[in-house]
């Protein structure tokens, strides 16, 4: 049974009558109890709990801090590729967009990975449009390699492959993968992804298993928040980490919170989710799995990050740039979204230290891989 | 007057052992080690950089004043802990070796199939392999004749300051063990580890506890003092608790 054979066995509708539903007496119950639950996830996450997110931020903190002392991981992504045969009408990269594609060479690559480097990164994520032709199987294979001597982690952030792809690249030298749902609605999955293979709901739904299976010692989940609503999405996110951790159980969670920036052709996401919806949902998701790793981008504005440093987060990116080639050179790109936090990576490692956390830049060693 | 714990080839007078993990700066856990009056300090691998003489960590350790002891953490297999702890030795990580194989992330129990087969390899390679263990007396016993240096069972999980919940288990290992038993994991206050040490432990290992604390250092000093009056207490012989107050000699008395 996949994960998806189990969301079939919920609604998307009873799942929201059930959130609506729910009582501020719910809601303490959950606060009270040491492992909430499921049910207690869903009262968390229910307009009853709005009045009550300073208690849950509190809890959130607290568990954080035992779980993971207070320490911020810090990691950069690394464009190879815009290059997309996708249609996502929220991205930059859709095929449709009168964008210029560029896929770097391995040499340019390292190029990239040796200016982050430099700058103190040990964590980087590489992220590609799904292109097999600019950037496959091989081409990765040949990136990696080329990085590794630079990074003591290497994740991807790419597109679907199947274990033996997938296995590949985890013998090369990769440790995590991360695959963004986008939507766990359906109907909605359907509308903003209208062609290429991405159209297809199972298949992407399927494809963390595929990562556990291919044994990525990561494995990192998502919504595009904006796309539906953040409640119901976030109880989707859920009960898919509690899936994957109970059956790749080697393998730790990651949800990231990636809410909707303006990209290339001016998507207006149909749900926005506030900053106060932001931090509910992550720090309601934090009360649940309390040994997640939770990641927040530069997506989110200096303000906010600063601010969401002690509830919850334990990674983040800093100086990111979305467009290839976009650290060492002006490409001509676009990128895939709007920065939002501009500040270097060690205007943000000051920053976490002014907040009386460490900035963590090393966390993982490439000798776990053979 | 105390004997020295001894480990290995070496001798220490602390019975504390300390973990550097979690902390909110390197200067904060460099305070807090120098309070802890710790001689053993363990460094997960992962998070250092062994040839880098900048490294945060390393930087902010002390090496004339501790024995630096790497720890595998992370590792989910004993070939991973293997090539882990040989890179780490030819880094100039010394010969104190923490093995921990724990294949889930999340509460980070110890793989005892894995860590026997690494303990084999490492104590050929070696080192000086103190192994981070459920309180398994069999399991430690088994490791004790390859040849482990000590062994560390757990109190409870990883980070979970909940105490020796595995009391009755680590009591049996006490007795049964001829190397230093080292209680490891979920002391999280300095009555959990002035119990461990009245129970006859000979040693324990605290990080949580101390990293999270508010203060850090003042925490470090508390649980050397724990350590110190758990460890006399044992030494002097505690008594036996009983349900309520007796006699001396309800039953015999008439006989004097």
């Amino acid at each position: 049974m996949t994960f998806y054979d189990e969301i079939g066995q919920h609604s998307w509708q009873v799942i929201e009558q059930e959130i609506l539903d729910r009582s501020p007496a719910d809601v303490e119950r959950a606060l009270s109890s040491s492992t909430p639950g499921m049910e207690g996830f869903i009262s968390l996450m229910s307009p009853a709990a709005d009045r009550m997110i300073e208690e849950i931020a509190q809890r959130a903190q607290l568990i954080t801090e035992q779980r993971f002392g207070r320490v911020i991981g810090l990691y950069a992504p690394l464009y190879v590729s815009n290059s997309c045969t996708n249609s996502c009408v929220y991205c930059s990269f859709n095929a449709d967009n009168p964008i210029s594609r560029l896929t770097l060479s391995v040499e340019q690559a390292r190029a990239e990975g040796a200016y982050l480097h430099e700058q103190g990164f040990r964590h980087v994520l590489l992220v590609s449009g799904e292109d097999q032709n600019a950037a496959g199987l091989d081409y990765l294979k040949a990136v990696v390699k080329g990085l590794r001597p630079l990074f003591d982690s290497i994740s991807i952030e790419i597109y679907p492959m199947d274990t033996d792809d997938y296995g590949e690249l985890a013998r090369s030298g990769v440790d995590g993968l991360i695959i963004y749902q986008e939507t766990y609605n359906p109907d909605r999955y359907k509308e903003v992804h209208p062609a290429g293979r991405k159209k297809d709901y199972r298949w992407r739904l399927e494809t963390p298993e595929t990562g556990g299976k291919a044994g990525f010692r990561r494995i990192g989940i998502g919504s595009l928040l904006g796309l539906s609503d953040w409640r119901i999405e976030g109880v989707y996110l859920a009960l898919h980490a509690r899936y994957l951790m109970r059956r790749y159980w080697r393998s730790q969670i990651t949800i990231s919170f990636p809410r909707l920036r303006p990209a290339v052709g001016g998507y207006c996401p149909p749900c926005p989710v506030s900053d106060r919806d932001l931090v509910h949902m992550m720090t309601a998701l934090r009360v649940f799995l309390p040994d997640a790793g939770l990641l927040l981008s530069t997506r989110e504005s200096p303000h906010l990050r600063n601010h969401m440093i002690p509830l919850g987060v334990t990674s983040m990116s800093a100086g990111s740039k979305t467009d290839p080639g976009g650290y060492t050179h002006d490409s001509g790109t676009e990128g895939q979204f709007e920065i939002s936090d501009h500040r270097s990576p060690h205007e943000i490692a000051q920053t976490i230290r002014d907040h009386g956390y460490e900035p963590v830049w090393k966390d993982w060693d490439s000798s776990f891989i053979v | 007057m105390d004997k020295p714990l001894v480990i290995g080839t070496h001798s220490f007078s602390s019975r504390l052992m300390m973990g550097t993990g979690k902390f909110s700066s390197p200067e904060v856990m460099r305070d807090a080690l120098e309070a802890s009056e710790a001689e053993i300090v363990t460094v997960a691998l992962r998070r250092v950089e062994l040839d880098n003489p900048g490294d945060t960590i390393l930087s902010h350790v002390d090496r004339d004043r501790f024995v630096l002891m790497p720890n595998t953490s992370g590792a989910r297999d004993a070939e991973e802990a293997v090539r882990l702890a040989r890179l780490a030795r030819a880094a100039g990580g010394g010969s104190f070796l923490k093995l921990e194989v724990t294949p889930d992330p999340n509460y980070l129990l110890p793989d005892p199939v894995e860590t026997i087969k690494a303990a084999e390899i490492l104590i050929k390679d070696g080192f000086t392999v103190l192994p981070y263990i459920q309180a398994d007396p069999i399991l430690a016993k088994r490791l004790e004749e390859i040849g482990t240096a000590t062994v560390m069972p757990l109190g409870s999980p990883i980070g979970s300051n909940r105490g020796i919940r595995t009391r009755d288990s680590i009591e049996i290992i006490i007795e049964m063990a001829n190397v230093p038993v080292v209680v490891d994991a979920g002391l999280g206050a300095p009555s959990h580890a002035a119990e461990a040490m009245e129970m006859g432990a000979d040693a324990v290992l605290v990080n949580t506890a101390v990293s999270v604390a508010g203060n850090p250092v003042a925490m470090a000093r508390a649980f050397k003092k724990g350590v110190e009056a758990g460890r006399e207490a044992f030494l002097a012989g505690l008594g036996q608790p009983r349900k309520k107050a007796e006699a001396s000699s309800p039953l015999t008395g008439f006989l004097r």
